[in-house]
């Protein structure tokens, strides 16, 4: 049996997976000011009465580490940059020990001015005069060349609980991402740590000594060991989770488009034959644009309990939530109030829903009924709306080969998947508004958890070459080596998927779950002077988000 | 997060599966380096730099320029129709009010395309500015146009194009024709006769550095712009200047390509040549970009830059003064030299031979234009290339008065079929770009 859990803004949702299919499933109030208890709460009540040896595998999708940058609740670190020529660097402060320093290295990742130890030692004297503990490095091409990240950290040894290296934390080029990613993982580092160590000590006391995974935002997972270094890829992981959770339902060989309808937010992804599509570069999170691998997925502040107010007869759903619908005992009245009003939902105090969506009624001057149903049509149409300007968003994007601009993929989703509290009242009506098939995903309250708990293991390696130079580097993984001038393309693809099972194994993949694909695969000749003298090789490969193969037939079991 | 000043559109298509030949300086990993340096500078994340994807210009967008021959297929690749493409998706992005001001890092370039295309010259097979302006005229408000060519070769092509259009003033800075490829450019060619003036060709001496570039635009070029008085200002943004460039000789630099950039102020740039891929082309882009946007520049330097060791001479500061003198005597002389031009013949022709080196073509035309005291005049060329190609070319300038509309007409109805293989007419009043040949006549 294996369980997923996922802290949401408001509920916690955990399940509980067998052969039989869905065994338990629980929603417990969020907790944020002690995220600790209500894990653990979620998962004493989901494995009550069970014995331990029959949990296979718990996935964690939490809040910790995205609460804490929104609510800047991280502890001082200290950042030391070096960029060289180029933009200023302190245009890319993300804190304020934020030291420039000198040292080049240029595209090819040749050295082009060296760094000074003693700009070092006067950075690192300044920290621990501040007590600072945690120390990030990033220099300007260090996936191209980490030496002066490396020659920095020499440095620093042994002064400092944890140096992160702007090198090892993603093979992209993006310097101020790489800058701001390596910040937000130095300073996540002590908080994550010191949670996931007390969930593992917690569970073991329990006699729970089982693998636990914790969710990425590329819908992937890793094993709590490895989230310990890289802490940065859990944030935001709760939109991945959804998606995670509808991919098993959405259609072979073709386009979908997965929806989770919650009450402040509708969250919005593409698959493309059950995979979802990625973040070009990487997430936005609390001003930080970072290199941190995500799905792709658009946020709406629109959702089931979006406060509904008019001003001069025009009718605002949102962008805030003010609590529940009235129906539920909330203040103002919300979209769900007019799904209760047109008889879609029952259980609930239609006369408090009826009075919220009156008052608005009587100020625009129409019915009862024609404006709940105005405020439904509204926000499907919205949905709609921002789900088509989505799509063009991910088919605009920039190509750099005439191949691609010709032949390039062309999202076209025809079916759309919706999840969340609401979903099954929107279903009818987004479909009759739009041209998709619309489906309600199957347990879609606790969709999420059940993508968490079957997600698998994911990762992704960058592989350059160089045959002038006579070098194939993936300085992320550590790897370096000789080259002669016959490296091919096909050799450097041999190589990164080498490394990428290897990685991916080590961050807990199961060896059947490794379905890998090349993302990138350009190869230059480089000329000098009419001759040439060399090939210029970059190669990018990945295991594809999915689930794991070992529940396929949990899954089947899911839809009954 | 960086923020820029301007907001600035960039259309980046480094066409990294196309190449003239394999170890052609036009080739694949061109912009190679330049996208590295974009992406490891962050330059699409800051707020106010937009990234757009190029169109691709259509048939119509070509013909309205260019007379292809024997058609447009036959002269160009799908390479040059979104290299167009991009230079258009971004003059559209800056008419319509989407950014500030755009540039077009595309290839392949196209400032030594002619009017007339037989093939390649210079590396480049159509105009990629001249497409974009005479779209952004036939779709939006704008008549006066300024093209500055800031290119180490002379921009012989748009030159070509402008010859006679007294609308576009066309601003070439270049190494000195007798030094570099085409061997044009020199201040005396100043237009057509319907145009005389609106054409400025300023020859710099080889090794002019960053002092004698930013000096021909505070004292030469500014000053001509100032009193044009364009609805739009085009910069052909060529960075073969630079000291590094295998294929020319001068010594400008990043920083000295970012000053030009922030003193012009050029609504959209295009990226013209620029040879020395690795040293020159990442920090000179970088420098335009930022300077475009409005972020200071200041720390872009490319590795091995020197500034002592790049300095002119005093006698290139000399020489370089008086070319400046010469071309601003011009420029002031230009009425009174339209006023006589217009007191002598109705026709003015003129004979010349164009060679194409990228294709190793030998055009010859023979060109009549109207001398018209109203419009940029009626426009014929008789074109014969040495691969057997002979060609009528009727332009019908846009804005013609009615005696010229109705003269390219009769060019065109009354052309002599057994003379030529195709008679093209350019209706720009009209918007139509007719064609037919001999065949076609005979039936
Ligand atoms: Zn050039
Ligand atoms: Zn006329």
């Amino acid at each position: 049996m294996i369980i997923g859990l996922d802290v949401g803004g408001t509920h916690t949702d955990v399940v509980l997976l067998g052969e039989e299919g869905l065994i338990r499933e629980i929603k417990i109030p969020t907790d944020h000011s002690d995220l600790f208890s209500t894990v653990l709460e979620s998962l004493n009540q989901i494995t009550s009465g069970l014995g331990s040896k029959r949990i296979r595998r718990i996935v964690l999708s939490t809040t910790l580490t995205t609460n804490s940058i929104a609510q800047k609740k991280i502890p001082k670190v200290g950042m030391i940059v070096s960029a060289g020529p180029g933009i200023d660097p302190f245009l890319f402060q993300t804190n304020e020990y934020y030291v420039p320093v000198s040292g080049s290295i240029d595209h090819r990742g040749r050295e082009v001015e060296p760094v000074r130890p003693e700009e070092i030692k006067k950075a690192a004297r300044n920290f621990l005069d501040n007590d600072i503990s945690h120390v990030g490095v990033v220099s300007k091409f260090s996936i191209r060349n980490p030496a002066h990240e490396l020659k920095i950290s020499e440095v620093l040894k042994n002064s400092f609980e944890k140096v992160f290296l702007g090198h090892r934390i993603s093979g992209n080029l993006n310097f101020p991402r790489r800058i701001a990613t390596t910040f937000l993982n130095a300073s996540v580092y002590p908080i994550h740590k010191k949670f996931f160590n007390a969930v593992k000590r917690s569970l073991k006391k329990k006699g729970l000594e089982v693998p636990i995974h914790i969710l990425k935002a590329d819908g992937g997972t890793m094993s709590i060991e490895s989230s310990i270094d890289s802490p940065g890829q859990t944030i935001l992981s709760g939109p991945a989770a959804s998606v995670m959770g509808s991919i098993a339902f959405a259609p072979d060989n073709q386009d979908a488009l997965v929806m989770d309808i919650g009450g402040t937010t509708t969250d919005m992804a593409a698959l493309i034959n059950q995979i979802p599509v990625l973040e070009p570069v990487g997430i936005n999170i609390g001003g930080y644009r970072t290199l941190i691998r995500a799905l792709e997925v658009h946020s709406i502040a629109l959702g089931g309990d979006s406060a509904i107010t008019i001003t001069n007869g025009i009718l605002t759903i949102g962008p805030e939530r003010k609590g529940p619908a009235m129906a539920y005992g909330g203040p103002v009245p919300t979209p769900t109030d007019a799904l209760v009003v047109l008889g879609k939902i029952e259980n609930s105090d239609r006369e408090k829903a009826v009075s919220g969506i009156k008052a608005l009624a009587e100020s625009m001057g129409n019915s009862l009924e024609d404006t709940a149903q105005l405020i439904f049509d509204s926000v499907c149409k919205k949905i709609l709306a921002e789900a088509n300007a989505m799509i063009d968003r991910i088919n605009s994007k920039p190509v750099y080969t005439i191949h691609e601009l010709q032949e390039g993929y062309k999202l076209n989703p025809k079916d759309l998947l919706i999840i969340g509290g609401p979903a099954p009242y929107f279903a009818d009506q987004l479909e009759k508004m739009s041209d998709y098939n619309v489906h309600v995903v199957p347990r879609w309250g606790v969709a999420n958890a059940i993508g968490a708990a079957l997600a698998r293991t994911t990762s992704e390696v960058t592989l350059f070459a160089d045959t002038e130079q006579g070098i194939a580097t993936a300085h992320e993984e550590n790897f370096s080596k000789k080259v002669d001038h016959d490296y091919s393309g096909r050799m450097a693809v041999e190589n990164a998927y080498k490394l990428l099972r290897k990685k991916a194994l080590r961050m807990g993949a199961n060896s059947g779950d490794l379905e890998l694909e090349v993302l990138e695969n350009q190869q230059f000749n480089m000329v000098r002077g009419f001759l040439t003298t060399g090939k210029n090789i970059r190669v990018k490969v990945q295991v594809k988000p999915g689930l794991i193969h070992e529940y396929d037939s949990v899954v089947n079991k899911l839809t009954r | 997060m960086l923020r820029a000043k301007h907001k600035t559109g960039l259309v980046f298509f480094p066409a990294f599966d196309w190449a003239i030949s394999p170890t052609h300086p036009e080739r694949e990993e061109r912009l190679l380096y330049t996208q590295d340096q974009v992406m490891e500078e962050g330059l699409l994340d800051i707020e106010n730099i937009i990234e757009f994807k190029p169109d691709l210009v259509t048939l119509d967008d070509i013909q309205r320029v260019h007379f292809c021959v024997p058609d447009v297929w036959s002269v160009t690749t799908e390479s040059h129709f979104i290299s167009a493409g991009g230079a258009k998706k971004i003059g559209m992005a800056v008419l319509d009010g989407r950014v500030d001001n755009g540039f077009a890092l595309v290839r392949p370039p196209g400032h030594h395309a002619m009017r007339i295309v037989h093939g390649a010259r210079g590396f480049c097979n159509i105009n990629i500015e001249a497409v974009m302006i005479e779209f952004l005229r036939e779709a939006y408000d704008i008549n006066r146009v300024a093209i500055i060519d800031t290119d180490c070769h002379h921009g012989d092509g748009t030159q070509d194009i402008y010859w006679h259009d007294k609308d576009t003033l066309f601003v070439s800075i270049h190494q000195d024709g007798r030094t570099l490829y085409p061997g044009s450019g020199f201040p005396d060619e100043q237009g057509g006769p319907n145009a005389i003036g609106t054409t400025v060709n300023i020859p710099l001496p080889p090794n002019t550095s960053e002092q004698g570039f930013l000096y021909t635009m505070k004292h030469v070029v500014m000053p001509i712009l100032d009193d044009f008085k364009p609805d739009l200002v085009i910069n052909s943004a060529g960075q073969d200047n630079h000291f590094s460039d295998p294929i020319t000789n001068m010594n400008f630099s990043a920083q000295g390509y970012a000053d030009l950039t922030k003193m012009l102020k050029a609504d959209i740039a295009v990226l013209e040549g620029g040879y020395a891929i690795e040293g020159a082309l990442p920090y000179v882009n970088l420098g335009i970009i930022l300077a475009m946007a409005g972020i200071d520049y200041g720390q872009v330097r490319e590795p091995d830059y020197d500034p002592d060791k790049i300095r002119q001479t005093t006698q290139v500061t000399r020489a370089i003064e008086k070319i400046g003198e010469l071309v601003l005597s011009y420029w002031r002389q230009r009425k009174p030299a339209r006023e006589r031009i217009l007191n002598q013949n109705e026709f003015f022709e003129r004979k010349r031979n164009v060679f194409y080196d990228t294709d190793g073509i030998t055009e010859s035309q023979y060109e009549k234009i109207r001398v018209c005291p109203d419009c940029s005049g009626a426009l014929k060329i008789d074109s014969s290339s040495d691969r057997g190609n002979r060609v009528l070319a009727v332009h019908i300038p846009r804005k013609a008065c009615q005696t010229c509309m109705d003269l390219g007409h009769r060019w065109y109805e009354s052309a002599d079929g057994n003379t030529f293989d195709l008679v093209l007419l350019q209706d720009r009043p009209g918007n139509k770009y007719l064609k037919s040949d001999s065949k076609q006549r005979k039936e």
